[in-house]
Parts: C-alpha cells; structure tokens; sequence
C-alpha cells in the first residue's frame, strides 16, 4: 500500500505526525515549511483521509486528564468461543479497540468511558455475558508516548 | 467567554481543512480565533492534549506487524528499563501495568511495530542487547487480527444535541 503513496504525502504525514502550526493562518506557515502549495496540502490530506492512511486531524485527547475512565482489559477466550465472545465484546461502545493476539490470553481490547467508574461497570457486564474473566489492566506510569509513524 | 467543554466536543470532530480553521471553530462556539488557540496551547502544555496534528492508520501505511512486549521486571527497575524501552522510535509505547498474579505476571508493556513479523523481531532483538535485558521473563503477543479500530468515548455534544463517538484517545 505504501508504493500509492506521493512523496508529497508522505512528507505531509510525516510532518503533520508531529504536530499543527497554533496560528491564524496555519497553512501558510505549513506550506513555506513544506514547500508544497497550502492548497495542495490541503486536498492531500482531505484525499489522504478518504483512502484511510489518516484517520484523525485534529487532537489526541488524554481521556484521564479530561476525566474520563481507559484501561486495556484482557481476556482468555476458549478458541471455539471466540467469535461469539467477539462479537459481545464488540457491542459495547466502550470498546475501542479489540485486537486478538497469540497468547492464552488471546483477546485484548481498550475501554474508554466517559466516567472512571464506568470501567467497572463494563467489565462486569463483559463477564456477567460470557460468563468469563476479565483482566483489568489500567496504566500505571507512562514512560512514551511516540506513536509517529516515518513514511 | 470560552466554553472548555465546547471546544473539546468541536475539536474532538477534527478541524475542518480550510484556511483560517481555529476561527470556524471559534464561531462554533461563539468565542475569538485568539481565544481557542489560546486554549488549545494551554490544553496542550497541561497535557490535556497530546497530540495535535494527523493520527494515521499505521497498517495502511506498511507497518503491518505488531507485538506486545510483556515483561515481568523487579518493581524498582520498572521506571529504569520503561525508559529506556521507550527510547526506540519502533517503540510506539511503554507502559508499567499492574500485574494479575498467578496468571499474568507481567509489569511492563511495549508496543513495538514493524513492516513484518520478521522486523519486528529484529527491533526487540535490538532492544534486549541495549537496555540488557536477556534475562528477564517476557512475552510476545502477535497480534493476529484487529476486530475493531475506533476511539470510542461518550461526550455529549451540546452544540448538536447528539451524543457522539469520539476519538478522544487511540491506545489507552
């Protein structure tokens, strides 16, 4: 997928990864650190959105800074359970992401709410329907935070 | 007078790609182009905000392998080796969870990427012999499929009326 890429893109993203001029005319600012026309930056990003290599412009939020509850919760799902544990798992909103991974505990997805305490609330939902444990395991210390992508 | 609330629902659509976007938003929220961008600076250096900027969708980009790196560390090496774990540009994070004993006995969780599974074995590798390391129990989760990719937390849209799903953080 990569290969679809411009090379303009790619400096785009790689540039915009790191952060967005805080000023009146941002484009401007962006277009003379570039060298790329502030319109074209512009509609590559709106293009780059539209083909799925950008899912956000805008902020990352810290939802426990804003008063929200997120943890990573975990679970050990039998292998011929999977599927319908998925798909409960799935049906919550509070679930963010779920990933499953090759480990006994095979199935790891995020929570986040709007309150703290409703991350309990959630995980015993979790367990009251499929009748399994859920391991929860909220942050403790942050040593980074990178998540940028060179392309 | 800014509504911090308001412009946290507003942002949290994305800003909108036109010239003067902190000035659309300010009209959103019935506030000044000079006070939102006040806001979000402020919102930035309280660590509110982590990131300002494009959140990309790194397994459309190339990077399709990656693992979760567990390890179980001595309490009082966590700080040190998180650290310098986190140091790695292939590490996306370093966090020290609390242990679930007897079955989970792992403290600290890296997440490294990687163009493929081989990539991503090369970069822990690298990380081992730097931070020595070798001799503490961990484990590797591969991730073998993602069911669902989407911040998802409730704030209730004042300005619309509507609850929205938002983005208000990507990995927790």
């Amino acid at each position: 997928m990569m290969e679809a890429l411009h090379s303009l893109d790619k400096k785009i993203i790689n540039s915009l990864q790191g952060g967005f001029p805080l000023c009146e005319k941002p484009w401007d600012v962006l277009s003379q650190q570039l060298d790329i026309p502030a319109d074209e930056i512009m509609s590559r990003i709106e293009r780059l959105m539209q083909d799925g290599y950008i899912s956000r412009f805008g902020p990352m939020y810290n939802a426990e800074k804003l008063g929200g509850g997120l943890t990573l919760a975990a679970m050990k799902v039998p292998p011929n359970r999977f599927d319908e544990v998925t798909d409960c798992v799935n049906a919550f909103d509070e679930v963010a992401h779920n990933y499953q991974r090759d480990h006994i505990f095979n199935m790891w997805f995020v929570l986040a709410t709007e309150k703290p305490e409703q991350i309990k609330q959630i995980i015993k939902k979790i367990e009251k329907q499929t009748g399994l444990l859920v391991y929860n395991m909220p942050k403790k210390e942050e040593y980074f935070l990178g998540l940028k992508f060179e392309v | 007078m800014l509504n911090e609330r308001q412009l946290i629902t507003v942002l949290q659509h994305g800003l909108p790609l036109i010239s003067r976007p902190y000035a659309a938003i300010a009209e959103q929220i019935g506030s000044t182009e000079q006070e939102v961008m006040e806001y979000i600076t402020a919102m930035q250096a309280r660590g509110d905000i982590k990131r300002f900027g494009v959140v990309v969708r790194h397994r459309n980009l190339g990077y399709q392998a990656n693992a979760m790196v567990v390890w179980n560390i001595p309490d009082d090496r966590v700080d040190e080796l998180g650290g310098c774990f986190g140091k790695f540009e292939f590490v996306n994070l370093s966090y020290r969870r609390p242990r679930r004993l007897p079955d989970w006995p792992y403290n600290l969780f890296c997440m490294i990427h990687g163009h493929d599974r081989d990539d991503v074995l090369r970069n822990l590798a690298q990380m081992i012999d730097s931070c020595h390391v070798g001799d503490m129990p961990h484990a590797i989760l591969f991730s073998t499929h993602c069911y669902k990719q989407r911040g998802a937390v409730y704030i209730h849209d004042q300005i619309n009326g509507n609850d929205h799903l938002t983005n208000k953080s990507d990995i927790a």
